[in-house]
């Protein structure tokens, strides 16, 4: 680690200026990501704005339409919220199958989509339920959103305040976890929206992606069936010394088949 | 008495107190007045020639007192870093034991070879002054792969030593196990490799040197195994400093699993630059700069083979491995692929010819040693590996193929083919209980009902001997070693009657403060609360070795018995000379020393009053004092034996492999603290099994780049990986030793790998499978599935 600065801003408004104020500033979330970086000195920032004061990243609101979570929010408050079980219980399966209990305490959705790691969890919710990301500057869809491995369309000293989440007719995520990180070897998130269906991948890329094909032969069908034919395409998946890129491939196709199958015989939604 | 602290009481761990409350003293807990920091910059290259280090700009910075380079150690003599325990090869061949100098001298030879050695007043300062240093390399060639390292024209590792081989080794009778080959009926074969694991002990490796120019005069803070040694090496042969003006301090250590037990470059380079900046230096590892520069374990690449009879008997045993050494010799290295690797192949079986060559050679990755088990679970892996495909091409029940096979109880001390003596084991017994416990028979069923659910059942077995209780000097000596292998112990006997014992072995959290106190409170009559442990400083210390190849209890532990055995001797003569009795007529039991047929008795603590108040000793024959000190060397190794069970479900679809239940039944000779024992087998067995399903270091082949250098990537298995590990004994005790006892600390990882592969195997056996390397990843076993063409199924 090096020396920098630190602020705790009380008001968004501080929180910009006190952005723009420094060149290298960044914000701080849970710094559960931004502080090992820190450490082994891949970030050097100057100026550190920790978001934990502001009131306005904070709080998760539902109306019949949509699930809106702030920034802010804990993965641990977004996996035990009865608003969020009641509307999206996916959304909680997202959040309480992120890392361990002390990631999940400190860790939060707005720092976890602006790292945009490409084997994050979140990232493959936003995309299965066509989110949209509101930020201090503009809203964004969760297409337009994740740019690539790592990388965002927020612009220098643009924040996520929160993220909107459409209430699907149903959803399901599937985790396989790498044995070693935990993080996502592969994650599918299944979801039938007023848009259709829509299956996000995590993990197996070099970023988030929806798999068109299983999207198409769902629509037809949706059933597990419709898909135990279907072999997913390896191109462009990740080999590295954990799984090959066939392997990637399959499991999405497992997952994918095990998302439809909770969504069809165990819960709804 | 067996005073319900002593011998086979599960006594809460003394030491425990201070660690749950935070209160342990670890070397990154200690702050010496005026204490600077250090900080390595460690090459980014496997394999390079330093063409220059500009260290210009970094001594400028601010707080940065020196930038210490190879070139440095050249100037003030400073020696490399020595290998204890090299092998004769073939042909009477010398081990190779190229200079390693504790910074890299014009080549660095693997990732996080330390090149430059930084001190600063700040950690912070040091760092930044680190950056600074501008090293210009010429990037060489690398080899990152015994396989690679062998090939011809492959590039050297040293420019002396073309060929990359350190050491060619072989035991056995060659011409003997040929001929049985020739005459056998069957020969089973197989190729594997033994993944090379990084030891990650809780707490990472520091130091703290300190010079006092006044007594001219160190000491060195270290976490170490062996803080003697630490001495004896690093002030002979590397720092050469006198022995009487060097301390080295091992104060409570978070583990070591073997990679705390060598002498490394660190402690040398904070001891010397101490002294180079007249101020206390120290240096505390991170997590990743533990993966590039602790000694790695494990690391073959064996093609072995066995003949065997119509009906199964093992006819010979033929092995060919190759070994990685890394980049240096480590202070083991060369003993641990071959003298605890080739003498194992024998197993439990009475198998009559076995040859063993061992080519260990260098290559450019992190130096490879001694890591829990140590060769051993090696062999065993090849072994029982072997005896799992043997079975199955002869139609032979696993269990019966190993009891047709086995070392009968009537045949100890039994006499391998490959050096070592048995003195005692009942691995039968074991295999029987742990065959009962696992309802061996009743798995068809099981297997059944996983099918049922989709899922594809296995049951592996392994059975097992050790050989440890390191070592009888003179036999260690034959094979190499350069040092004795002896234990000690002192037993100081306060005023008061309380008990502080001086051990030389170490403890870094095996129990030792509570096992040693319950042997002490067994001996004396008195509660294991009034016996306080001491170990880990050379200057309180008598010199020991220290703890490694599950010695502490089979060599220390007998040691103490001795000392403590004198104690009583003398405490008869202060008796008999209180009572006006002739000594061979006092009796000392329940902590009394009575006059034999008499009820006049005194207890130790007044006895032990009176050895510091000899107001009317007959001086001449009968000194003051009670304490005694005594050095044990074992005639033999001990040889824990055992019997293992796993059972596990493989999920056909993604491969992943859940371990439904771990059964062990192990003869480790007289237990002194069951809880401790069993927490010892059961750490052992979870280490084994993650590298049997998780854990593998990776090396690029080519570039020599590591690529699990951190735990995202390198899978150290967590709690939830594992189901219960149920741990039984069957004891025959040890009969060369006071105790009977042979040692626990390592035999966790000796079965274990071979028990849950041979399980894996059995899993996917349908499918022609005989083999599967380690670890069993999901990926690796859902290859093999989709290969052999069975169709995943659909949920
Ligand atoms: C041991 C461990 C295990 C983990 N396992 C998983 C896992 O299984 N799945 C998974 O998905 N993740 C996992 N994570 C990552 C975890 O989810 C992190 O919490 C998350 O990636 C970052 O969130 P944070 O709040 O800590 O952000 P920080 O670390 O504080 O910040 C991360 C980045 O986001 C930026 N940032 C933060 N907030 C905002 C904002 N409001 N607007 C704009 N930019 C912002 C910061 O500047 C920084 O660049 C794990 C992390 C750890 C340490």
């Amino acid at each position: 680690m090096r020396t920098f600065e630190y602020l705790r801003p009380a008001t968004l408004q501080e929180a910009l200026g006190s952005l723009s104020g420094l060149a290298n500033s960044k914000p701080m979330a849970g710094g559960m990501t931004l502080i090992p970086a820190m450490k082994m000195r891949l970030s050097t920032p100057a100026r550190l704005v920790d978001l934990g004061g502001l009131e306005e990243l904070r709080g998760i609101r539902v109306d019949a339409a949509a699930v809106t979570v702030g920034a802010s929010s804990t993965h641990e408050s977004v996996a035990n919220s009865a608003l969020v079980r009641a509307a999206i219980p996916a959304l909680c399966e997202v959040a309480g199958g992120i890392g361990d209990p002390q990631v999940r305490n400190r860790g939060t959705l707005g720092g976890s989509i602006a790292n945009n790691d490409p084997a994050a969890d979140y990232p493959a919710a936003l995309l299965g339920l066509d989110a949209q990301v509101l930020t201090t500057r503009r809203t964004l869809s969760a297409a337009e959103f994740f740019v690539g491995l790592f990388d965002t369309a927020l612009g220098d000293g643009e924040l996520i305040t929160a993220v909107r989440f459409p209430v699907p007719a149903a959803a399901a995520y599937e985790k396989f976890k790498s044995p070693a990180s935990r993080y996502a070897m592969v994650g599918v998130f299944a979801a039938r929206t007023a848009g259709g269906v829509r299956v996000a991948v995590t993990g197996a890329g070099a970023g988030v992606f929806r798999a068109g094909v299983i999207e198409a032969a769902l629509e037809e069908k949706f059933s597990v069936d419709a898909l135990t034919s279907l072999r997913f395409p390896s191109d462009g998946l990740n080999t590295d010394i954990h799984a090959d890129a066939q392997y990637c491939a399959h499991l999405v196709g497992v997952l994918a088949r095990r998302a439809v199958a909770r969504i069809l015989y165990v819960g709804r939604r | 008495m067996t005073s319900s602290t002593g011998i086979g009481a599960s006594l809460l761990r003394k030491e425990d107190q201070r660690f749950l409350m935070g209160r342990g003293n670890y070397v990154s807990d200690i702050k010496r007045p005026g204490m600077t920091m250090g900080a390595f910059l460690r090459s980014p290259h496997a394999h390079a020639r330093i063409l220059a280090i500009r260290s210009d700009a970094a001594l400028a910075m601010p707080g940065v007192l020196a930038v210490l380079t190879g070139e440095d150690l050249r100037a003030d003599g400073v020696g490399g870093l020595p290998c204890a325990w090299p092998v004769t090869g073939k042909g009477g061949a010398p081990t190779k034991e190229p200079t390693h100098p504790p910074l890299a001298q014009d080549k660095v030879r693997h990732v996080g070879d330390p090149v430059a050695f930084i001190i600063a007043e700040s950690l912070l300062q040091a760092r930044n002054a680190a950056e600074a240093v501008e090293v210009d390399y010429e990037a060489l060639p690398a080899v990152g792969g015994v396989l690679e390292a062998i090939k011809p024209g492959a590039p050297a590792v040293f420019e002396d030593i073309p060929d990359n081989v350190c050491v060619d080794w072989e035991l056995g009778d060659k011409a003997a196990t040929d001929a049985a080959f020739q005459g056998a009926a069957h020969v089973a074969r197989i190729s594997l490799v033994n993944n090379r694991l990084v030891g990650n002990p809780m707490e990472p490796r520091a130091a703290i040197g300190e010079y006092d120019s006044s007594r001219e005069h160190y000491t060195l803070w270290t976490t170490s195994q062996f803080p003697h040694i630490v001495k004896l090496l690093m002030g002979n042969f590397v720092l050469g400093i006198a022995q009487h003006k060097l301390r080295v301090v091992s104060p409570d250590v978070g583990g070591g699993f073997g990679v705390k037990q060598f002498h490394y470059a660190e402690e040398a380079l904070v001891t010397w630059g101490s002294r180079r900046v007249g101020r206390p230096v120290k240096w505390v590892a991170e997590r990743s700069e533990g993966f590039i520069s602790d000694a790695h374990g494990r690391d073959h690449v064996t093609e072995a083979e066995m003949a065997l009879s119509e009906d199964g008997h093992f006819l010979g045993l033929r092995v060919r491995t190759i070994a990685n050494m890394g980049g240096y010799l480590s202070t083991f290295g060369p003993n641990i692929p071959t003298n605890l690797y080739g003498p194992l192949l024998a197993g439990v079986y009475t198998t009559p010819a076995i040859y063993c060559e061992v080519k260990a050679v260098f290559t450019n990755t992190v130096p490879v040693d001694a890591y829990r088990g140590a060769g051993r679970p090696e062999a065993t892996f090849v072994l029982e590996r072997l005896v799992d495909v043997a079975a199955a091409e002869l139609g032979i029940d696993r269990a019966e193929i190993r009891r047709r096979n086995m070392i009968p109880p009537g045949a100890y001390p039994y006499q391998t083919p490959v050096m070592m003596e048995y003195d005692s084991g009942d691995p039968g017994g074991c295999l029987a209980k742990a065959l009962l416990k696992a309802d061996w028979d009743g798995f068809a069923q099981r297997k059944g009902q996983s099918a049922a659910r989709g899922k594809l059942r296995g049951i592996g077995l392994c059975t097992y001997v050790e050989a440890c209780g390191l070592a009888p000097s003179r036999i260690a000596a034959s094979l190499g070693v350069r040092g004795g292998l002896f234990e000690s112990a002192a037993v100081r006997v306060h005023p008061t009657g309380e008990v502080t014992v001086l051990m030389g072995s170490h403890n870094h959290g095996q129990g030792h403060e509570t096992t040693f106190a319950q042997i002490a409170s067994e001996l004396l009559g008195i509660p294991a609360d009034k016996v306080e442990i001491v170990f880990g400083d050379t200057d309180r210390v008598q010199f020991g070795l220290g703890t490694y190849g599950s010695r502490s209890l089979a060599v220390g532990g007998s040691a103490l018995v001795k000392a403590t055995n004198k104690v009583i001797t003398k405490g008869k003569k202060i008796a008999a000379h209180m009572f006006e009795a002739a000594e061979a007529d006092i009796e000392f039991k329940d902590g009394s020393f009575t006059v034999a047929g008499t009820d006049r008795h005194k207890p130790f603590a007044e006895i032990a009053l009176s050895a510091h108040f000899p107001v009317n000793f007959p001086l001449e024959t009968l000194e003051p004092g009670l304490e005694e000190q005594a050095f044990y060397d074992p005639v033999n190794f001990t040889f824990p034996c055992g019997a293992h069970i796993a059972e596990l479900e493989i999920d056909p679809e993604t491969g992943t492999v859940e371990l439904l239940s771990y059964i062990a039944v192990d003869d480790i000779g007289t237990v002194i603290n069951p809880m401790i024992v069993e927490g010892q087998i059961v750490g052992g067995i979870v280490q084994g099994i993650g590298q049997a399903l998780y854990e593998d270091c990776i090396y690029d082949q080519e570039s020599g780049q590591l690529l699990s250098g951190s735990f995202m990537d390198y899978c150290l298995p967590r709690a939830d990986n594992f189901p219960l590990i149920s741990v039984e004994t069957n004891i025959t005790a040890c009969t060369h030793n006071p105790l009977g006892s042979k040692g626990c600390g390592e035999l966790g990882t000796i079965g274990s790998p071979a028990t849950v592969i041979n399980a894996v195997v059995d899993a996917l056996s349908h499918l022609g499978v005989n083999h599967v390397d380690m670890p069993a990843t999901p990926n690796r076993l859902w290859r093999i599935i989709a290969n052999a063409g069975a169709a995943p199924v659909v949920p």
